[in-house]
């Protein structure tokens, strides 16, 4: 699927720099995100795929660049307020609220969605009975589009891993993103499992339009459903572009398998 | 789901979320959303909830006055307990300061309901409507004062910091002898006036135990109920989030700071309420009893009873206050344990003793307290004969 420019990209992320003292983790990269597009970030461990994740939810600051995000400077929002523009994540290790069921981690996805106080809260009547009950509805569309019926009352520590990470993009859906990040979906699953989340992430994009930025170590996945790829080493873009071209290209090449000298 | 503005105020016409019909012969058959996420969402449940505040109401005229006088204490600490249980076990942030938010709450009604001119601070104000939320209103103010100190600091760290207010109220309510009276001479606690009907002396409705009894047990529920409700909305589960993984909370949209202050607000008015009350039944406020015991005491509820959840600490509170009485009994069955506080084997060292090693039984073989224990007995009858 060619990108085609004619609308505004949903996101841009122009020549982000982040340093850790001395260590570069992210120096000068730049890309944008379109309506619909799948864009797969690689490079080897430490190229810092996942600095750019952090930097995009705003947990990292970095110290020069400029990411805007539907028109808004992402750069200046704290990780609460971002999530609350529609920007969602899953992580590379499983980070979900262990003790919570299947069905209150899908519901705590929703929690900017929701306008009630806690006075509202308290009483359980009106609007905040009203808004939960209706949030449910949502999230068991989620758990439909997940398959995930089978566990929504357990505890996710309880669950194996591969259904965590289904639970997981799930909580993230369940924001009703309009970009969704994706931290090493599959890393861990065996094949069907891998098959299965890329039918997931395949859905995704066709039925509910969402944009995607995927970081990902299986080539073969990566390949067959990125739109384009952004290729990363110690920090530096070394190519972007379609998955052929970037195959192609001898920066990448030596970057995985390093120079003929 | 496609919808990218957020409908979640707005009611899906498709989808039954209102009223809803029962199937006759399937009890556990739902129909709705509401059904499915009520608070007693099994007829078992809804029976059994039924039968047991019955019972509680039933006991008001079942029992001794003595006996009453000891469970009305019971139903005040609960009270105090889900207040702690809000911020320790749903929002995960330790407290070791309780009994500083339930002394703000004892001496915020004492003065509102002290009598004006008297040797300590008294406003005349004793209408138990006024002086209740006024107690819980400043001990939360409180609470959102310290709350700050947990968005830099995290566990033990925490405790330790919650743990010095503690010896700062101490000391305060030593020193300030206009509103505390002093220690070892203490003062009037509030007194319990509804519509200018003295509810802490004998009358119409019965003897003052009895009516005592009856307002903490109306209070605890209103207060239980009002607690399960936070606990299942959007603040609960934020709270949850924050305890288990607070970073990936504030990603999802969960802001950190607003949270933990909420949670050390709410829990602290639970904690001023209960203070405002539980000296109405002895009618006096002694400065020292606000000590870092009796925030073990609460922790020990807590802990005992099952952290995160409501009815845990329920049960956390009157297993520990019944406790009291039967250890309180120990100098007269063993003669080498002493009433006298001078004497060195005696029974509030004994109690103390006692808390710990609960504390640490309970932890090492039931973490999750007393709720976990009938957790297991129910899943055990659940499935019997089979074992799973």
């Amino acid at each position: 699927m060619a990108v085609v420019n004619t609308s505004p990209p949903v996101l841009a992320v122009e020549d982000v720099h982040l340093s850790f003292a001395g260590v570069k983790a992210i120096a000068g990269v730049t890309f944008d995100v379109g309506p619909a597009e799948l864009l797969a970030v690689i490079g080897p461990n430490g190229a810092g795929k996942t600095s750019i994740f952090n930097v995009l939810s705003g947990v990292y600051r970095p110290q020069r660049g400029r990411v805007t995000f539907l028109g808004e400077d992402l750069l200046a929002s704290r990780p609460h307020e971002i999530a609350a523009m529609g920007l969602a994540r899953t992580f590379q290790n499983v980070e979900l609220f262990h003790n919570l069921t299947v069905l209150d981690n899908l519901m705590l996805g929703r929690h900017h969605h929701f306008r009630y106080g806690a006075l509202s809260a308290v009483l359980w009547r009106g609007r905040a009975r009203r808004a939960e009950l209706a949030a449910r509805a949502r999230v068991e569309d989620i758990i439909d589009f997940l398959e995930l019926e089978a566990w929504r009352r357990h505890p996710v520590r309880l669950l194996p891993y591969g259904v965590q990470k289904r639970v997981e993009l799930g909580r993230a859906l369940a924001m009703e993103p309009r970009l969704l990040l994706l931290d090493e979906p599959v890393a861990g699953m065996n094949l069907e499992e891998t098959e299965d989340m890329a039918r997931f992430v395949l859905d995704i994009r066709d039925e509910l339009g969402i944009p995607m930025v995927l970081v990902e170590h299986d080539m073969g996945l990566v390949m067959d459903l990125a739109d384009r790829v952004l290729v990363l080493d110690f920090g530096r873009p070394v190519a972007l572009g379609s998955p052929a071209e970037v195959q192609r290209d001898p920066d990448v090449i030596e970057a995985y398998l390093g120079g003929a000298a | 789901m496609t919808e990218v503005k957020s409908a979640a105020d707005t009611t899906v016409p498709d989808i039954p979320t209102g009223r809803s019909r029962r199937v006759r012969g399937r009890p556990l058959l739902y129909t709705s959303y509401a059904q499915d996420m009520a608070l007693l969402d099994t007829p078992a449940k809804r029976i059994s909830t039924g039968l047991l505040v019955v019972l509680a109401f039933s006991l008001s005229v079942l029992l001794a006055d003595r006996s009453l006088e000891v469970l009305a204490g019971a139903y005040v600490l609960a009270i105090g307990a889900i207040g702690l249980n809000i911020v320790t076990g749903y929002a995960g942030q330790v407290s070791l300061g309780h009994a500083f938010f339930v002394a703000i709450g004892a001496y915020t009604a004492a003065a509102l309901s002290g009598p004006p001119g008297g040797d300590t601070i008294g406003y005349g104000v004793a209408e138990i409507w006024i002086w209740l939320p006024a107690a819980g209103l400043v001990a939360a103010a409180a609470g959102v004062l310290v709350a700050p100190l947990a968005t830099r600091l995290r566990g033990l760290y925490l405790a330790i910091v919650t743990l010095g207010l503690v010896f700062l109220g101490e000391h305060v309510f030593k020193e300030w002898q206009s509103l505390t009276g002093g220690p070892g001479v203490g003062r009037e606690a509030a007194v319990p006036r509804l519509f200018g009907y003295r509810l802490n002396e004998d009358g119409p409705l019965g003897t003052k135990e009895q009516v005592l009894y009856l307002l903490m047990l109306v209070l605890l529920v209103a207060f239980a109920v009002a607690a399960r409700n936070l606990a299942r909305s959007r603040v609960g589960r934020a709270f949850a989030a924050i305890r288990d993984r607070d970073i990936a909370a504030e990603v999802m949209g969960v802001p950190l700071t607003r949270y933990k202050v909420l949670a050390f607000g709410i829990s602290s008015f639970y904690a001023g309420c209960a203070g405002g009350l539980l000296y109405t039944i002895s009618g006096y406020v002694e400065p020292g009893s606000f000590s870092l015991l009796m925030s073990v005491q609460f922790i020990a509820m807590v802990l005992i009873g099952g952290v995160a959840t409501v009815s845990g600490a329920v049960a956390g509170a009157l297993f520990i206050s019944l406790l009291q009485p039967l250890t309180r009994a120990l100098p007269s069955l063993v003669p080498v344990i002493s009433a006298d506080t001078t004497q060195t084997p005696n029974v509030f060292q004994v109690e103390t003793v006692l808390y710990g090693l609960l504390i640490v039984l309970f932890l090492v073989f039931e973490p999750r307290g007393l709720f976990g224990l009938w957790v297991r007995a129910r899943n055990y009858w659940k499935t019997w004969p089979f074992s799973y």
